[in-house]
């Protein structure tokens, strides 16, 4: 492969075609300095640079051969943990990131008080929906890889550039169990990464079990011009309608507001009191109408 | 779910394509473009498996100007088809096969246009027109039907808008817009996007 060559692209041993059977040694080491695009055949002292991975795998793990089959050679003891709300959206006020706070393993609440929006450093912040264990790691080891980058060449990575290598470190696990649905959001951008691959660029996403429900609130009320009052409100009231009729997100809402400053975390609230005050609207109205129908009874 | 159509006439190759980038059932983007620019005269279409599509295309892309920056010259189209074929049967029988449908179309100085169409299992046919995705179903016989090889630019997009109304006619999906490019000996032209109403 050409370009592998010229840059001294190290392939990783899970591309290899040799056979990656159970006796063998088991760990997967992806050597994450191979990512940072070099220029030249030379390769920076390796003791610096490549920091391997080391991914210790279960002695029965075979290495799938159709990407289609998601049968788990290993018995999980519980089902992964996948629902979940998460959205984010661009307006002329920067970027709102909202996620509910539940992580659910098959029809229990594992945990009612998760964090699923994580800030990656001053200016960007990540949510994160699919599996929580791998949210969560794949989360720290961007951090990681990120400060490394701007320690290495006294910049920050765009956004972008971000993305691209959250995409390319996920690349060799397509096929495989781990799932990682996460939107990067900057300030002005938004950029959806997936462990399947894609890596969208957008406006507006929404993410996870609950993303059709919070989408339907979304298009019908978001514009660039909503100041940031109303863009919170708009990002709350979406994950509460979803939360409402999605088993698997409920709870809490986190919300946080990223601009050219940096980002900002709003108090998580409870979304039982927006449930409430939902109903105390409605009350209202109803209190209205049976009046009337009452009235016309009469 | 996603649509690629090319026409091929004596001295321009028509392409389209449609703009959804889907997820399960979630329109995720409404403006994604599908064409990859391999060189000034060549562009490649691609469509399948959400990572494959982007992580394939690109690295074409980058391959067919390395050869640039490394010969002085460009790869011919019918040269680019045939790389982009053997990376796809090369990847067939490995461990990690790219699920991706591909249109390759260019203009050549010498041989004038062609449309290569190539699929997942790294066939390879040029072709005067073709199309993928489940939208080919129905708008192939209306390219076997309405073409002809001496076809003008203005045929040519009439015969594309009538694909498109077939499928906005006839297609479960609703695929609202396509972006629309043509090649001939001056390079790619951006033509004017392809919008339907909603049904």
């Amino acid at each position: 492969m050409a370009l592998e060559d010229i840059c001294n692209f190290k392939d990783k041993p899970t591309r290899k075609t040799f056979p990656f059977y159970a006796s063998e040694d088991t760990s997967v080491s992806v050597f994450t300095e191979s990512f940072n695009f070099k220029w030249r055949g030379e390769m920076t002292s390796k003791k610096a640079s490549d920091v391997p991975l080391e991914f210790h795998v279960p002695s029965l793990f075979k290495r799938p051969s159709s990407r289609a089959s998601h049968s788990a050679s290993v018995r999980r003891p519980f089902p992964l943990s996948h629902g979940t709300t998460t959205l984010g959206f661009i307006f002329q006020g920067g970027v709102i990131a909202a996620a509910d706070t539940r992580a659910s393993a098959g029809g229990l609440v594992a945990c009612p008080a998760v964090h699923k929006i994580t800030p990656i450093h001053s200016h960007l912040v990540v949510t994160s929906s699919g599996s929580g264990a791998d949210c969560m790691l794949w989360e720290r080891i961007l951090t990681r890889e990120i400060r490394l980058y701007q320690l290495r060449h006294k910049r920050r990575l765009s956004i972008r550039g971000t993305a691209k290598l959250l995409s390319l470190m996920l690349h060799p696990f397509k096929g495989t169990d781990v799932c990682v649905a996460l939107t990067l959001c900057g300030w002005d951008k938004l950029i959806y990464v997936c462990s399947d691959g894609a890596r969208l660029q957008g406006d507006i996403f929404s993410v996870g079990s609950g993303s059709p429900y919070a989408y339907g609130v979304l298009d019908r009320s978001l514009s660039w011009s909503l100041n940031k009052e109303e863009a919170i409100l708009l990002a709350r009231e979406a994950v509460f309608r979803a939360t409402h009729r999605d088993a698997y997100s409920g709870n809490n809402v986190d919300l946080f507001h990223v601009t050219a400053e940096g980002w900002r975390q709003r108090q998580r609230e409870d979304l039982k009191e927006e449930y409430y005050r939902d109903m105390e609207k409605r009350g209202k109205k109803m209190d209205v109408k049976t009046k009337k129908a009452a009235k016309i009874m009469r | 779910m996603e649509y690629l159509i090319g026409i091929q006439g004596p001295d321009f190759v028509l392409v389209a394509a449609d703009n959804v980038a889907a997820s399960s059932i979630i329109q995720m983007k409404h403006d994604y473009d599908k064409m990859f620019k391999l060189s000034e005269k060549i562009l490649l279409l691609c469509v399948g498996e959400a990572g494959d599509t982007v992580q394939f295309a690109e690295y074409i892309q980058k391959n067919v100007q390395l050869y640039k920056m490394r010969n002085g010259y460009e790869l011919s189209p019918s040269a680019a088809a045939n790389f982009t074929r053997k990376n796809l049967a090369d990847y067939l029988r490995s461990r990690t096969p790219y699920h991706v449908n591909l249109l390759l179309a260019g203009y050549d100085d010498a041989d004038g246009p062609g449309l290569f169409y190539m699929d997942y299992l790294s066939s390879l046919a040029k072709a005067p027109f073709a199309a993928h995705g489940y939208g080919a179903f129905l708008t192939l016989s209306i390219l076997d039907r309405d073409y002809k090889p001496d076809l003008t630019r203005e045929e040519a997009m009439n015969i594309l808008r009538k694909c498109v109304e077939e499928l906005n006619k006839r297609f479960i999906l609703n695929l609202h817009s396509f972006n629309v490019r043509l090649i001939d000996k001056d390079g790619i032209h951006d033509m004017e996007k392809l919008t339907v109403g909603a049904k």
